[in-house]
């Protein structure tokens, strides 16, 4: 599947996670910042992975902005914004 | 008549924050909200956050969804996601005879229940009908706020302007044995005026109460419990139940009155409730 | 050595003993009744002190985030090119980042403190110091000063209101902070003690520090700024799960069997600490049962119950907001105490008095050992101040947090620092359930008869784990940044720089 425009989701809320995701790039890029970056950023970038995984996507840059973030919310806001930057709309 | 419903607490949908917390602040039932918290934008984020927490959570607490009204875009979409997942309820806004036929012949092969929000004077007048729609429905929530515009009078504390609304809605409940919860008090920062709200409406005969902030649930808790004497009395009257049992009386009294069958359904229903939100030990675990 | 029979059997501590001030000594006649000991340039005064490498001064915290003292000092130190010196300072806030200047050019070589944060925290956290960061408690302070382990060489002690003797008072003034508990021990153990005031007036009647323990009195503009001095920390949460752990911890209060009339209570100033007092001045009402004292740092809620006669005194080391200095200058029973009164263990102090006290926590591990002194990846940001004291002299020591919050899980197999041992930690209340120390067999007796929702601490934190996950490993080196000493001076615990 192919992404046709950027799009985004998400907020800068405590427990939320902002997501932005670009087309067009070589292979899949993960910009992570993340009050837990230390102790989580592993877990949150492979949250991100396997959400590009699941909808077989690739050459997407995500710049993803975590404010503490559960994985049910990375894996949420990764579908919207994907799903967003699919539509025809 | 099983679950308990004193409090029901609204979460907007699209705030993992408050989501994640449902199963903390000792709400009978979280009602995670698709509607009216969550701007048209952000429908499809809060769906999928909702579905996305549903999956991959276990909470310990009674969820409900409140879907979008039948007459809009979202309301199918809603429908299409919800449905599979491991829900019991979903809380139907703007309740009428036809949305609750639509949706009843949706959740056709699901157990689904349904929870009829009563928000509009047509609803008002069609409540017994619409409670009675399906057996699927197995209570209503009365929702003052749109009420009020339909009626185009103001909302005010002590709620006048639904009285009518209120007794109807208890009673055709009543008369359904369904359950009948009662409209937020929106001033979350008065204690008083909650606590009032809520003696109003058990007076009444309501069952519990909706509220839209975690800092209220323990009022409204404390309000809709049977209080002490209450249960002590409950009690009383089963144990002088079963001894007559035991000797094979029919009718028995006590404390010189005459104790018949609805006194003791009450008092079965008190017990169970107690039992239910910890206040007393039941039967069973006790050893 | 020197003896002599029948004349105090210990007469080289006596000779040997500098400028310990806290021995009945006769000043000279000339001090009294006239400005020798005012001093209206600091530069001039400095000269006087005669200050060298290798020197230890200390300052007071009750200006906190307020405070213009210290910068003023040690900024006119550093351009004397002063090397090697050593800070006594009780508390360290983000006001005081020249320091991290001074630190990296070897002006300032070692600090003493009961807590640190901001700038110089992050400084030190990088390594940036030449030894160690010592980080004691508020007792212990008390405690290593009164044993000889330091000896200050010049205390400079802001103060709110000053007299010609040298009587201090932090009640009056511009900058008044209330109690002035944590300078009293400076003043009688240095060997040169400095008043730094904004205001000077005739004739203190009431005061907090004896002027004898006073050399010099310096008058400046401002030693501080008042909005600074009560920063706004002072308020109770907001947050629902906030308020459903405060409530949840007065339910522990309440059925723990030392709720009863005549109980003790002291409590911090986070937002969850400051519910847990609303909600028991509630179940006080509700019971009918009254306190004997509150402690500790002083909030407006506790004043409140003061006047309302849900406490008959309030022990005060330290004024948290307005309403606790208008109290403590105003109220006969809102008494000022020392930190030495307050949590030195070689002092009949309050703490060992306290019933109940809450405590916060950025982590506490499987032993309820318990962590304020970094944050959960491991930077200096905090320390004891008084949590050690009070959990070691309170009957029922409460910790309240968010089992994890914004994805920072509370509870660890092993806390990266331990500031507080799990031995003098009772109860841990999270919003998801409460665990009892397993050594506290009363109250977990008591507490089971309860609908509580007791779980052990495993439970909660494989609840925990489940939701939040197992966070990666930080990783350390091996350098040692700073010891943890515990309120008698052992070492409990080394904080080590991290790794990059």
């Amino acid at each position: 599947m192919k992404l046709n425009k950027p799009a985004k989701a998400g907020t800068y809320e405590s427990n939320d996670i902002y997501i932005m995701i670009f087309p067009g790039y070589n292979s899949n890029i993960i910009e992570l910042e993340s009050v837990v970056y230390e102790t989580f950023g592993e877990q949150i970038k492979s949250v991100i992975n396997e959400s590009l995984n699941l909808f077989q996507l690739t050459g997407v840059l995500v710049k993803a902005i975590d404010k503490g973030a559960l994985d049910f919310t990375i894996r949420a806001r990764m579908t919207t914004a994907i799903k967003r930057g699919m539509s025809n709309e | 008549m099983n679950k308990i419903y004193r409090s029901m607490l609204f979460m907007p949908g699209n705030n993992p924050g408050m989501l994640q917390s449902a199963d903390i602040f000792d709400a009978d039932s979280v009602i995670f909200d698709l509607e009216d918290s969550v701007s048209i934008e952000e429908k499809d984020s809060a769906l999928i956050l909702v579905t996305e927490l549903m999956k991959s959570i276990q909470l310990n607490a009674n969820i409900v969804i409140r879907i979008n009204p039948y007459d809009t875009a979202f309301y199918q979409t809603d429908l299409d996601l919800i449905k599979q997942l491991n829900i019991n309820t979903i809380l139907l806004p703007k309740a009428s005879l036809q949305s609750m036929k639509d949706l009843d012949s949706q959740l056709e092969k699901t157990n689904i229940n349904i929870f009829a929000l009563i928000e509009t004077a047509q609803g008002i007048e069609d409540v017994y009908e619409i409670l009675k729609s399906t057996s699927r429905c197995v209570g209503l929530i009365l929702g003052g706020e749109d009420l009020s515009v339909d009626l185009n009078c103001e909302r005010t504390k002590e709620g006048t302007e639904l009285f009518y609304a209120r007794t109807r809605v208890v009673n055709a409940a009543k008369a359904l044995k369904k359950i009948v919860v009662d409209t937020p008090f929106t001033d979350t920062i008065d204690e008083m005026g909650l606590k009032n709200d809520c003696l109003t409406a058990r007076k009444l005969g309501f069952d519990g109460k909706a509220s839209i902030n975690p800092r209220q649930i323990d009022i409204i808790n404390t309000v809709f419990s049977p209080s002490e004497k209450e249960i002590k009395f409950a009690l009383r009257v089963i144990d002088a139940k079963n001894l007559a049992l035991e000797n094979g009386l029919g009718v028995f009294s006590l404390d010189g009155k005459m104790v018949d069958l609805p006194v003791i359904k009450r008092a079965e229903f008190i017990v169970h409730t107690a039992v239910k939100i910890g206040l007393i030990k039941g039967e069973n675990d006790e050893n | 050595m020197m003896k002599i029979n029948g004349y105090k059997d210990n007469y080289e501590m006596f000779v040997k003993s500098s400028g310990n001030k806290s021995l009945p000594v006769i000043k000279p006649k000339e001090y009294n009744f006239n400005e020798k000991k005012l001093r209206k340039n600091l530069t001039q005064l400095l000269d006087e002190l005669d200050l060298k490498d290798g020197m230890t001064l200390s300052f007071h915290h009750h200006l906190r985030n307020g405070d213009h003292v210290l910068n003023m000092v040690m900024e006119e130190i550093e351009k004397r090119k002063l090397k090697d010196l050593t800070l006594y300072a009780s508390s360290i806030f983000p006001i005081h980042s020249p320091l991290v200047r001074m630190i990296e050019n070897g002006t300032i070589s070692q600090v003493y403190s009961a807590y640190v944060s901001g700038p110089v925290a992050k400084a030190i956290s990088e390594g940036k110091m030449e030894k160690v960061l010592v980080m004691h408690t508020h007792g212990g302070r008390v405690r290593i000063i009164e044993m000889g382990e330091v000896t200050i060489d010049v205390a400079f002690i802001g103060a709110p209101t000053c007299d010609l003797f040298g009587n201090i008072s932090g009640k009056i003034g511009k900058n008044a902070c209330g109690a002035i508990g944590y300078a009293v021990t400076d003043a009688q153990y240095a060997k040169k003690s400095v008043a730094i005031t904004d205001n000077i007036v005739e004739g203190l009647a009431n005061y907090d520090i004896d002027g004898k323990y006073i050399d010099y009195i310096l008058k400046v503009n401002s030693i501080g700024d008042a909005q600074g001095i009560v920063s706004g920390t002072t308020q109770i949460t907001k947050n629902p799960i906030g308020l459903k752990i405060a409530r949840l911890t007065t339910e522990v209060i309440k059925n723990s069997g030392y709720f009863v009339n005549g109980f003790s209570f002291q409590t911090g100033a986070g937002g969850i600490s400051l519910a847990v007092a609303k909600y028991l001045k509630d179940l006080m009402k509700e019971t009918n049962i009254k306190g004997s004292f509150a402690s500790g740092g002083i909030t407006s809620y506790l004043v409140e119950m003061l006047e309302e006669g849900y406490f008959e005194k309030l022990f005060d080391v330290q004024c948290f907001d307005l309403e606790a200095v208008r109290s403590i200058r105003d109220n006969g029973n809102h008494i000022p105490i020392s930190a030495s009164k307050y949590a030195n263990i070689n002092d009949d102090c309050v703490v060992n008095d306290l019933d109940f006290v809450i405590l916060g926590a950025t982590e506490i591990d499987l032993h309820f050992n318990v962590n304020v002194t970094t944050s959960s990846t491991g930077e200096i940001m905090g320390g004891s101040g008084g949590h050690s004291d009070t959990s070691y002299g309170s009957k029922v020591t409460i910790v309240v947090s968010q089992l994890f919050n914004a994805r920072i899980p509370v509870i660890k197999d092993q806390v990266i620092c331990k500031t507080t041992p799990g031995e003098t930690v009772d109860v841990l209340v999270t919003e998801r359930g409460i665990a009892i120390n397993p050594l506290r067999l009363d109250l977990i007796e008591r507490l089971k008869k309860t609908n509580l929702p007791l779980k052990t601490i495993r439970e909660l934190k494989a609840i925990s784990d489940e939701l939040v996950g197992i966070p990666q490993e930080i990783p350390f080196t091996d350098q040692v940044i700073a010891v943890v000493e515990y309120r008698d001076g052992s070492v409990i615990d080394f904080i080590y720089k991290k790794a990059l």
